[in-house]
Formats: structure tokens, sequence, C-alpha cells
């Protein structure tokens, strides 16, 4: 095989993700798909394509890669140290990854999860309809070094050096929830403690979900563990037998037995699954009118990111070759309008 | 805490079902009951299939848990009320209780060897269900169970009624992980697990039948509905069936 990625080193969780495998609830598997769908976006409109293409994924800490081909890279999530050719690249921006360079990407520098994203998005083979990794299913791979990843035809070749101003999701903060079909299992003075506490993100945490902590006792339902298995969506906060609470990400089961106090937003989660270990976290209760109007915000934000790409300025001071650069052609394909 | 009322089902008599509550943001949940039952359970698999037919617009994605209905949909297309009155329109043309099982289903018999070390918590969920070792295998190998529902993980049934001694909680603390095919109980109900995970269910048998086959044209094997007997069988006998997928297991149709 010719061409694609080429990876040379891999960080320990690295994994192919789109918008997952919608249509399976009901035979026991979830969506998965990127953990974070936010930055799935932010990648097609940094490449000028659909957010229905596979990115890499990876959790907490990159690789090493070399273009096996011309590509074009984007990246997003959380920022991770990068460079092309030992130069540092910006993160949250669109680059060219000409054939024979070599891109490194280090640890998350806050964050949990950054994605590589390439012009045409990679390919893998489909399984039900989707190349995204489930690994609690047993579907895909890690992406391991020596693997040469397939990238589809590029229909934007000329757009590189954008950047993506993105306001920071990394550091926790407020979190909106809506009561559940569970809610009620709990008393009302512990939903309300549930709300004033303050926790942090464990440094445990998954593609499934992410435990909290806090320096409170554990949460009491009426409950028990004797409740019947009921439907599970991510951003479910469920609370196991011991009072921990744990919020469900993409990649949770699809129903269970312990119950949940409350709900996140689905455009709150991202909050959440790139908070930092140890980042602290709150939770605050709105209505579900007040979150159909979040969710209808965020949409028009997702549509709109395109339209906020501000052209990559690069200090001159940072272009090590700068005289090998073919500074007048090529800034432009002129069809990317 | 708004919407508490709304959400609130768990404190309402009996007679007061089915329910429609909602699941987060973008979802319903249609209840047949707060407990286990087999009307309940052929209800919401009837209400899915019907739901699935007439598909309301707006509707993404449906699914069945043991006595409910779930429906994901899109709620900046189709508002809540508005959803809510076509699902209540729906529940209110029929007796849902009186809905007939799927059509199609089948009878497996799955070789399972009970406890030793491959299913290591037989005799501590014997004790706890008041029965012996060899009484609880006997409760369980002849006992017909019905698949209520497919969920946790890919292709991983839930399987009762089981006789009211096994209605025992699950463990307080999570065993580790279970294996690939592992036979757990809790709550009058058996789960035969997809994928190797942890679990408060305790292992009480070992299968060799895969339940999750995504190379395969029927990836998902189990189907609300089928029954199946778990059958009794020597450690010897399971290893010689672990290169089969149905780990020697057999199915009819039922009629």
């Amino acid at each position: 095989m010719s061409g694609g990625l080429i990876v040379h080193r891999a960080g320990p969780s690295l994994t192919l993700q789109d918008l997952g495998r919608p249509g399976y609830l009901g035979f026991g598997l979830s969506r998965g798909g990127a953990a974070d769908r936010l930055a799935l976006a932010e990648g097609a409109a940094l490449l000028g394509q659909g957010d229905d293409l596979a990115a890499l994924e990876m959790a907490g800490m990159g690789g090493d890669f070399e273009a096996a081909q011309d590509l074009r890279i984007a990246l997003t999530g959380a920022p991770m140290r990068a460079a092309i050719d030992g130069t540092r690249i910006a993160w949250n921006a669109s680059h060219a990854l000409p054939q024979g360079a070599k891109l490194t990407i280090g640890g998350a520098e806050t964050g949990s999860y950054g994605y590589l994203h390439v012009g045409g998005g990679f390919t893998a083979p489909q399984q039900l309809g989707s190349c995204s990794a489930h690994l609690a299913s047993g579907l895909g791979t890690l992406v391991q070094a020596g693997t040469q990843l397939d990238i589809a035809q590029d229909h934007a070749p000329g757009m590189v050096n954008r950047l993506l101003p993105v306001n920071s999701r990394f550091e926790g903060g407020e979190v909106r929830v809506v009561p559940s079909l569970q809610t009620d299992f709990f008393p009302e003075s512990e939903v309300a403690r549930f709300e004033e506490t303050d926790f942090k993100r464990d440094a445990k945490g998954s593609r499934m979900g992410v435990r909290l902590t806090s320096d409170d006792i554990g949460f009491h339902s009426d409950a028990g563990l004797s409740v019947l298995s009921e439907v599970v969506v991510p951003g479910d906060i469920q609370i196991t037998g011991d009072g921990t609470p744990f919020v469900l990400l993409s990649e949770c089961q699809t129903t269970g037995g312990y119950p949940r106090i409350a709900s996140v937003l689905p455009c709150d989660l991202p909050k959440v699954v790139q908070a930092s270990p140890g980042a602290s976290l709150r939770f605050r209760f709105i209505s579900l009118d007040e979150a159909i109007t979040a969710e209808r915000h965020a949409t028009a934000h997702r549509k709109a990111l395109r339209g906020m790409l501000a052209p990559l300025v690069r200090s001159p001071h940072d272009i090590r070759d700068l005289l090998a650069y073919q500074l007048i052609s090529g800034v432009t394909a002129g069809d990317e309008l | 805490m708004s919407n508490q009322t709304q959400n609130a089902p768990r404190r309402s008599a009996p007679g007061d079902w089915p329910q429609v509550r909602t699941v987060g943001v973008d979802g319903l949940l249609v209840s047949f009951g707060n407990s286990l039952s087999e009307p309940a359970n052929r209800a919401a698999l009837a209400f899915r299939a019907a739901l699935d037919t007439s598909t309301p617009d707006g509707i993404e994605e449906t699914s069945t848990s043991l006595v409910s209905t779930y429906l994901r949909f899109d709620p900046l297309h189709t508002d809540h009320k508005e959803l809510r009155g076509k699902v209540q329109a729906m529940l209110d043309r029929q007796d849902w209780y009186k809905a007939s099982l799927p059509s199609g289903r089948r009878a497996w018999r799955i070789p399972t060897v009970f406890g030793t070390d491959l299913a290591p918590q037989l005799d501590e969920a014997a004790a706890a269900a008041g029965l012996t070792r060899d009484e609880a295998i006997t409760s369980i190998s002849e006992s017909r169970v019905r698949v209520q529902t497919i969920g946790f993980a890919a292709g991983q049934p839930y399987l009762g009624e089981l006789d009211p001694a096994w209605d025992i909680p699950r463990q307080k603390a999570l065993t580790d992980r279970v294996p690939e095919g592992a036979l757990t109980v809790a709550i009058r109900q058996l789960v035969l697990f997809s994928v190797s995970t942890p679990t408060g269910w305790r292992h009480i048998g070992q299968t060799a039948f895969r339940l999750f086959r995504p190379e395969s044209d029927t990836p998902f094997v189990l189907r609300p509905g089928d029954e199946v007997r778990f059958d009794p069988v020597s450690r010897e006998r399971l290893a010689a069936m672990q290169d089969d997928p149905d780990g020697g297991a057999t199915s009819k149709v039922l009629t």
C-alpha cells in the first residue's frame, strides 16, 4: 500500500472515530463514535469537509506520524504539543503535511482527547456502517505503531493554514443537566446535595464513562440494588452501589441497573469528556425547555464554525526554512468559497 | 429542580401504567410497569414494533428494555409535547399488555458448565437463594427462560423469569471481570455476557456461546422472545466446543 499516513509511534489509546453507529441500541450496541463530537465538527470546518469523516482520536497522548502522500491535517480537541519536522505548529488549525514530512504530537497540555483530522478523512473497513473503534464491543482496534492509515480522496486540497478560535472546554466548570427518568429515585435532599457538590474528574476514565470524586460522602438512592435494568444514554450520571457518580459517555452500556441521578445536556458533554483529570465539575439542573434552547444554540454554533475561520498567521521567525517556501502561488486553490 | 413532577412515576399507584417519561434531552421512555412481568415485557416489544412500523415523524431510533420502549428523536425538529401526544394516541389505541410475542421466535439449548473455577460464584449465589448447590443447578437448568431484552452490551440477553428464590440483589461491589459467555444471576434474571466486563451480577455458569459476531451476516444472535435452556455439561465437554461459535448450542424455530 502506498499513500496515507504512517504511524511510527503511537500513544496508548489511539483509535479511529467518526459519528458512530446509531440504530443498534435495540441490539445492545451503543452508538459510540468520537468522545468529543464538537471536535469532529471543528476539524470538519477547518478542512472544509463533512463532519461524518473519521479522525484519529488520541486519549491523553499523540504519536509520531509521517505523510506518505501530500496531506492536509487539522488538530482539534485537547491541545497537545505538536510539530511538523521539528517546528511547533498551532492547535485548532489546519496545516499542510507534504509527503515525507514528520508530524509529532506529544501529551495533552490540558484536556483529555485530542484529534488529528486529514483532508478526505481516514478510511478503514466499516463494520455495521462505521469505522469507529468500539473496543468494549470488540469492534475495530487500537491504532498501533507500524500501521499505515488509509485516507480517502481530499476534495479541498488547497485549503490550509486556517485557525479556528475555540472556547476552552478543558478545565471543567459548570455543566448543565436535566432530570431524567430515575432522578426521582433519589430523595430531594440528595439531589440538592448533588447540585451543590464540587466534583473532580477522576484520573480513571475511558470512552465508556468518567468517574467523579468529591470530599463528600456517596449519594444514596431509595432504589437499592434490585432496580430493574433500564435504558442508558450518553450523558447519564449513574450512581454505583457505593454512591460514586459516573458520567456515561459515547461508548457506554445500553442498559443498566444503577440508578441515574441526572443527564448531562449533549452540548455540555464535551466539557465532561475533555475535563483534565482533577478538574472541578459542578452540575446545575435546568428545565427541559431551557435544555432545548441550549441545544439549539449549540447546533447553530456548530453550523457557524466555518464562518469563524481566520487565516493562520505564522511569525517568520518560526519558519525555519523560509526560503524553501513557495510564497506566491498556492495561497488559495480558489475553490474553497 | 423543575420538572420533578413530570418525571415522577415511582410513587404512583398501580394502574397508572403505561407511563411516558423523558430520557435526557432527546428521548422518551414508555414504561409498562415498574417491575418485570410477562405482559409488560410483551407490551414493550409490541409497542416498539408498532413505533417502527408507523414511525411518527422525527423518531431516530427505538429499542426496548425489560418493560419499556425507548425512542430517541430530534427535539429541535419535533417538540416533546407533540411527540408525547402522538405516543399517547398510540398507547390508547389498544391493550398493549395483551399483544402477542414477536414471530419467528426460537428455542435454544446452550451447554453450560455450572460452578467450578470457571464460574466461581455458584455456591455464593445458591446460598443467597437459600438453595444447595445441586438444587441451584437443577433450578436454573430446568427453567425455560425467555430473552426479555437485549442490552448492556452488543447482543447480550437478559433472560427470565426464574423462581422467586432467585430474587437476590446484585453485589454491592463489582466483580472485576467476567469472561465472554459467562452466565450470571440476580433479581430472578439471568444475563449471559457477550463481552468480558466488570459486573455486579454473580457468575454461576460458563458457556462457549458467542452472542455478538460482527463479521457475520447475523451479528446479533439472540432476539427478544427467544427461549433458552442452559444444559449442564462437564468442563471437558465445554472445552471441546470452544472452537464452535455456537459453543455446542442448538436452536429450533418455535411454532
